[in-house]
């Protein structure tokens, strides 16, 4: 059984709202039953309620595996990269670390590498991931491009992305604003970029500032 | 005496609440499930169809339901977890007596032992004080059958003018506003209206977190153009991309509806062939609203005077809109004048009952709509009757075969029913599905109430904080355990399908108060055999009022995947959309879509006035209260689910930089607020998403954590709903 082709995963952190239902119907997926797999995390709650999910994003060429010293970790041929198989996993940390998107965690209960494997067990039979399933603002969002170019013309997906001199596609699209000139997301030079209105966000909002 | 009988950490040992998990069964992939039932979610008026796996009488694990079209499977946290309320280490088993002198407090008894004490209590509480010393109180996540029997035990059974029930604290002002603007209390769109909007005002409503399913209907009608209008003293996790935010002051959003309406009439932004033909009373609010210029809108509020005009330039200009609020207007003491002023910007713009162009409060509570349409509500009689109504008694007492002039009049409020057992008018309380003590703000109060009772008797299947006062603990059924009908957010009439039995001794809740109808030798029309025969006396007992469900069956709902009230007859598919041009309703008669003898709707004078406890010398700082995602209400049921606990374990005090600069606190430090009426010391959250001038904590906490031992029983004059929004208070580092 494979992930058909016309069912593709698209990520919108700019719909998240951080209600967390993504990790909690994770935790529910039977591979890997009780312990959620996406990273759901505020960028700086301080100033802004902005949270972003991070799913595997499965890489054409994923570094996990190409780091892996054991050959744990497999790309299906429909493009989803699989968890670490648990016999061949040694631990080492090799992928939690060389990951550029952060994905992998080690179960050190369990001495294994888990990751986000598109809800294999689901995708792999024509249902939806859990996370995509649930997700009450459409920021997960699982089905066919035509589908999704219909019910999101402001945006377009991206599935490049660039890490210094390292370019990964992935399977899974990032959406951005329809007019987004680049062809892909610099990730290491966004890191350095200034936050717009760091620190007030209410700024030329109050008649009089309130104290 | 109703004190609790031991300590509160010992009973809090024994009752807990303690924290369900994914365990055993649950925790396996390989258990198949014995059957999948088709239902919905149990907590907010969202009613998300939900699918629930069941094996061996246990609820394990859920499986999102596609085809319902609301939701389409999606959930937020709480409905993904809900499943672990079920099966609990805390569920009550067996009747528990109180007892000081049992090492938890309570002593469990059998069932008909507690039914016989319970009925004779009632029946020496009246034989001596008289049938209203006894009194109830009720909630809105009861299915509307158990809502509908509530109101007939009290005024045929008992026959007291006491009962009320926790929609008080939710729909109320809402729901009084649109009985005066529209003479109907329900959303007047499908949820499908807000897509294609070119306007969506969002008004004291935190979607995000209390109605996340209606996150996605807004963002839909984004990507088709519409620009988002939110008003909120905090920027909440909608508001964050919003196109226009107006953080306005708590307590002042009367003022900028008036603002409003005043820069739409000097553009003349008006629908003048709809106010002409479909409306009254323009006039005379149009002179009212004259004073609030820009410049004094903007004075009171604490909005930005172009932030003003660019709001009623969007929401003037536009051709489609839909307007949402929720108990950020509502839960003032003036809720009621602010839900008015939103009426009015919605009339003058003509924009109601058309394609796209709607106006709805977003209903709190599963039943937040069904339960406050059928006799549980302290001036009401089923079909959203009046009880202080000739006819309305009239057809009332004549399905329920007794004679019009032996029902009861209409009661008080659920806050003033506290007032009069502590007056020691009211001697006795039966309360189900209700957690006032953490519940109602001035809990403090609550509790000294609680303790003049001579006899309180609680329904749950868990020990909620104010049933740990009862002298009789009856156990009760879970969402899970029993059938019926919900009204959902957009007046949607939806099946809640049974999926395990009760454990133990525990009985469904109709049941239950049957049993205790029959113990007091007053059976007469309390012997139900089953929720489809309540609906069907509820059926006609609506018949021919606002809220007719006359036409509606449990087999059409499931075909039609709910049927929108007003459904008048069998052959009629419902009513999703209200106020249609040429609609027919049973007051109008033809006369107009809106529900007067004219078929008008009333524009009516929206009065600004400052909240009941303003800010001052001594009481600097605004408290705001509200709820987070993964915690619902009193937090009876989310207190107990691990997962949910872990999200947001325990309430936090949200303040800006500026105000935590001064008073010299930093992030995670513990503060203690105070109030005139208590004081309460949690850890501060400093972020700059909120208004300098205010603070937020979310009240889902009992004890200690309760942040209603803080907020003030001031209540609006015509709904009677709580100024939970805003309250003075003092902060300093604790």
């Amino acid at each position: 059984m494979t992930v058909p082709a016309e069912f593709e995963f698209f990520v919108d952190p700019n719909r998240c709202i951080g209600c967390q239902s993504c990790v909690q119907a994770c935790s529910e997926c039977d591979t890997h039953r009780g312990h959620p797999m996406i990273h759901l995390q505020y960028v700086d709650r301080p100033i802004s309620v902005q949270t972003v999910p991070v799913i595997c994003m499965h890489c054409d060429s994923p570094t996990c595996a190409e780091v892996c010293p054991a050959d744990a970790i497999k790309r299906t041929e429909d493009g989803v990269v699989q968890s670490a198989r648990k016999p061949r996993c040694i631990a080492c940390n090799n992928c939690v670390l060389a990951c550029p998107f952060g994905v992998p965690k080690m179960n050190t209960e369990f001495q294994l590498m888990m990751k986000c494997d598109m809800c294999y067990d689901r995708t792999s039979v024509g249902m939806k991931p859990m996370c995509a399933s649930v997700c009450p603002s459409g920021a997960l969002w699982y089905g066919t491009r035509e589908e999704l170019e219909r019910l999101r013309p402001r945006s377009r997906p991206i599935n490049t992305f660039q890490f210094g001199g390292q370019t990964i596609t992935t399977k899974v699209n990032m959406m951005v604003p329809v007019d987004t000139p680049a062809a892909n997301i610099d990730v290491t030079a966004a890191m350095n970029e200034e936050a717009i209105n760091p620190t007030n966000v209410l700024e030329n909002v109050f008649d009089d500032e309130p104290t | 005496m109703s004190n609790l009988p031991k300590p509160l950490d010992v009973l809090q040992q024994h009752y807990g609440p303690h924290l369900s998990r994914m365990e055993g069964i649950r925790l396996s992939a390989s258990v198949e499930a014995d059957s999948v039932v088709k239902t919905h979610c149990c907590f907010c008026g969202q009613q998300c169809g939900i699918q629930l796996k069941v094996r061996d009488n246990m609820v394990i694990g859920f499986e999102p339901w596609f085809e319902f079209p609301f939701n389409q499977g999606m959930l937020c946290p709480k409905g993904v977890k809900r499943y672990l309320q079920g099966s609990h280490p805390d569920r009550l088993l067996h009747a528990l007596q109180r007892d000081p002198d049992s090492p938890s407090g309570f002593r469990e008894m059998h069932y008909e032992e507690a039914i016989a004490r319970v009925a004779a209590e009632i029946e020496r509480i009246q034989t001596r004080y008289g049938p209203d010393a006894m009194s109830i109180l009720t909630g809105a996540s009861l299915t509307t059958e158990k809502a509908y029997l509530m109101g007939k035990f009290a005024r045929v059974c008992l026959k007291t003018r006491y009962i009320d029930y926790n929609g008080r604290l939710c729909m109320v002002s809402a729901g009084a506003g649109n009985k005066k603007a529209f003479g109907i209390d329900r959303a007047a769109n499908p949820w499908n209206d807000i897509l294609g909007a070119e306007v969506i005002w969002i008004s004291g409503s935190n979607i995000a977190e209390c109605s996340p399913i209606t996150t996605n209907y807004v963002w839909q009608a984004r990507e088709h153009g519409a620009k988002i209008v939110v008003v909120d003293p905090r920027i909440t996790p909608i508001a964050r991309t919003c196109d226009l935010f107006l953080p306005v002051k708590p307590g002042r959003d009367v003022a900028l509806f008036n603002g409003i309406l005043n820069l739409m009439i000097e553009h003349d932004w008006l629908d003048h062939d709809f106010i002409r033909d479909a409306t009254v009373g323009f006039d005379e609010v149009a002179a009212h609203v004259r004073e609030w210029t820009p410049r004094r809108t903007a004075e009171v509020t604490g909005i930005a005077e172009k932030s003003i005009r660019a709001a009623a330039e969007l929401w003037g200009t536009a051709r489609t809109s839909f307007l949402l609020h929720a108990r950020g207007i509502e839960h003032h003491s003036h809720g009621v004048q602010n839900v008015l002023g939103a009426i009015n910007m919605v009339l003058a713009s003509g924009r109601i009952g058309r394609e796209h162009c709607g106006y709805a409060t977003i209903t709190g509570q599963g039943n937040g709509q069904g339960g406050r349409e059928h006799g549980q509500k302290a001036e009401q009689l089923p079909g959203m009757r009046d009880v202080e109504n000739a006819e309305d008694r009239a057809y009332i007492a004549g399905v329920w075969g007794v004679d019009p002039d032996s029902l009861p009049h209409a009661g008080v409020d659920a806050y003033e029913l506290f007032r009069k057992i502590d007056r020691g008018e009211i001697k006795g309380l039966l309360s189900i599905c209700f957690n006032p003590k953490v519940s109602l703000p001035d809990n403090h109060f609550v509790t000294r109430a609680l303790e003049k009772l001579e006899f309180y008797v609680a329904i749950d299947f868990f020990l909620n904080e104010t049933a740990e006062h009862a002298d009789i603990v009856l156990p009760g059924s879970l969402h899970e355990e029993d059938e019926g009908v919900v009204t959902q957010v957009e007046g949607r009439v939806i099946k809640i399908n049974k999926a395990v039995d009760p454990p133990g001794e525990a009985r469904q809740d109709w049941r239950i108060i049957q049993d205790i109808a029959a113990a007091l030798g007053r059976p007469h029309g309390m012997q139900f055999q089953s929720p489809r025969e309540i609906f069907d006396e509820l059926r006609v007992a609506s018949k021919g009022g606002i809220a007719d469900y006359s036409g509606i069956t449990y087999e059409k709902i499931e075909r039609q995947y709910g049927v929108f009230w007003p459904c008048p007859s069998d052959d009629h598919p419902g009513t999703p959309r209200l106020f249609e041009p040429g609609s027919w309703n049973p007051i109008a008669k033809g006369a107009g879509p809106f529900y007067f003898p004219d078929g008008r709707a009333r524009f009516n004078v929206a009065r600004y006035s400052p909240p009941a406890e303003d800010v001052d010398a001594d009481y600097p700082v605004i408290l705001t209260t509200g709820r987070v995602v993964s915690q619902f209400l009193s937090g009876t049921q989310t207190r107990r689910i691990g997962p949910l606990v872990d999200q947001y374990p325990e309430p936090r005090i949200e303040m800006h930089p500026r105000m935590a600069e001064r008073y010299g606190i930093a992030d995670g430090d513990l503060v203690t607020i105070e109030s005139r009426r208590g004081s309460l010391t949690l850890h501060a959250q400093v972020v700059t998403t909120i208004r300098p001038d205010t603070i937020f904590v979310p009240y889902h906490w009992a004890g200690a954590q309760s942040v209603n031992q803080v907020t003030i029983s001031a209540q609006d004059p015509i709904s009677k709903i709580p100024e939970f929004k805003v309250c003075a208070v003092r902060i300093r580092k604790a």
